[in-house]
């Protein structure tokens, strides 16, 4: 009987959570338009997590590049077909692999520092403190963070995307001698907006999934400095998941509005 | 200190019930605080006393019973007016909550961003900054981080902060606990000498029986959720009653 128990409890807690995360969501949107605007720590997280993301995303994306292209190289000249390579590279960047290494970089850095923080914040009092001197915390810290993680997570993805082709375009020219001119008129003729209208919408439902996930578990993290681990981790792990999921409604939805072929 | 008893308490709570599970913590725990009085609440380590001040400022909810602070039940506020009654209530918490990533400086306005001018302070940000520094003789440390400060010096700016929108009840959840005796003395002084200067009501959660002697103008003890005998500290500590004299003994 201990299976059948355990997988009951199991998936009841998992249906909770949901619930508890749907609740988490829709208090954000409620207080999100509604104010006083915390617009001093709003600009504070946006460099937070876009400034101190750039380096990580730009070598993220330029080994990226590097590495896709360099292993695509054989299989395309077995067929002869080398000059395919910035539209295959660009368009395989642009549209899903850019932006979900990007988003996933970001779920580890982001989100899990996003956990931790408020995590630490919760088991010190922290978070109280702020709410017993009549300040919203949530509006402070949670409503903050998941706007600045929904506008930068873009602009990053934006950025890896470029530095990804670029790599691709030093293998190119070093390997196939093939200028950097040629190489990114290549790019542009081959992207059509069908390719980045949707993939730049999906990045900030992907930014959303990451601040909401993360302080989500940190907000609510209990259990001492074990529990400021367990959100960490958790958060990582259930961004992750959601990204995917995320990836795969817009693909389905981009495939009803785009008519991807 | 002799308070006047006639007036309405500024803070009260009756019959207060609160548990988690199966475990009763609250049994129905009441308290009145006067205007200018010191009262401290003592109490064996998770004998309630934490639970119950939280759920006095709104951060815990009581499963039963009235918390009246100046003559308002908190249960019945919204948020807005609930965040208005609680600039009237400063809160020195156990471990200081310092927030970590500001400066003394910030951690001190951080509570003056959205009240200032709904209380009608006129001072500028600065002036209220120093003025609650000098108070707990940290003038000198407002541009320093929370990680850069000692325990005690974490304990006093925590106070400044709770002194900073000038609240007339001060709330203390154990403001002794992990000193050392001599930053200990120093913490109940201040406490004494902030509560002369402003002439406000203070709630003291505690199980150290020094600071109870030294500051306390009443006592309550807690135990098992309720109260269990209440007086001044030399009528408890002439009480034959076993358990209280287990308790100051310790």
């Amino acid at each position: 009987m201990k299976g059948p128990e355990t997988l009951r409890s199991r998936t009841i807690s998992f249906f909770t959570e949901i619930g508890e995360i749907s609740y988490f969501a829709l208090r954000f949107f409620r207080e999100v338009f509604r104010p006083p605007y915390e617009f001093r720590e709003l600009i504070r997280q946006c460099y937070n997590i876009g400034n101190r993301s750039l380096l990580l995303v730009c070598v993220t994306g330029f080994i990226l590049g590097l590495v896709f292209t360099l292993q695509s190289r054989p299989t395309l000249m077995e067929f002869g077909a080398e000059s395919w390579m910035p539209s295959m590279v660009s368009i395989s960047i642009v549209r899903e692999i850019g932006p979900v290494i990007i988003a996933l970089i970001c779920a580890g850095r982001i989100g899990s520092g996003i956990g931790a923080e408020l995590g630490s914040m919760r088991v010190t009092e922290q978070i109280d403190a702020m709410e017993v001197s009549g300040t919203n915390p949530f509006k402070y810290l949670v409503v903050t963070r998941i706007v600045a993680t929904t506008l930068m997570l873009p602009l990053l993805i934006i950025l890896g995307d470029t530095v990804a082709l670029f790599g691709s375009a030093v293998v190119e020219n070093l390997k196939g001698e093939v200028s950097y001119q040629l190489y990114f008129n290549e790019v542009f003729d081959a992207l059509q907006y069908s390719d980045i209208i949707p993939a730049t919408v999906k990045s900030f439902f992907f930014g959303f999934a990451i601040g909401l996930v993360g302080c989500f578990k940190g907000y609510n993290c209990s259990k001492g400095t074990v529990g400021v681990g367990e959100a960490s981790n958790a958060a990582v792990v259930y961004t992750s998941m959601l990204l995917f999921i995320i990836d795969f409604i817009a693909v389905f939805v981009t495939d009803i509005f785009f008519e991807v072929q | 200190m002799k308070e006047d008893r006639t007036i309405a308490p500024v803070l009260e709570l009756r019959a207060l019930k609160k548990s988690f599970g199966e475990n009763q913590v609250l049994k129905g725990f009441d308290l009145q605080l006067h205007e200018g009085e010191i009262l401290v609440v003592m109490g064996k380590s998770g004998s309630g006393k934490s639970v119950m001040i939280k759920c006095l400022v709104g951060l815990m909810q009581a499963d039963e019973g009235v918390i009246r602070i100046k003559g308002r039940n908190i249960t019945e506020l919204g948020q807005t007016e609930l965040d208005i009654l609680r600039t009237e209530i400063g809160f020195l918490f156990q471990g200081s909550a310092l927030y970590d990533s500001m400066t003394v400086r910030e951690n001190l306005e951080f509570p003056l961003r959205h009240h200032k001018e709904k209380l009608n302070i006129t001072e500028t940000n600065e002036q209220l900054v120093l003025e609650a520094l000098d108070n707990v003789g940290l003038v000198e440390a407002i541009d320093l981080m929370p990680a850069e400060l000692s325990g005690g010096m974490k304990r006093r700016v925590a106070l400044a902060r709770a002194l900073i929108l000038k609240p007339r009840i001060i709330l203390y959840d154990e403001p002794t606990t992990g000193l050392d005796p001599i930053t200990s003395k120093e913490i109940i002084n201040l406490m004494r000498s902030i509560q002369k200067k402003y002439r406000t009501s203070a709630l003291i959660i505690t199980h150290d029986v020094d600071c109870a002697r030294v500051i306390s103008d009443r006592i309550i003890l807690l135990v098992d959720g309720v109260n269990y005998i209440e007086g001044t500290y030399q009528e408890l500590i002439r009480s034959d009653d076993p358990k209280v004299q287990a308790f100051f003994k310790t």
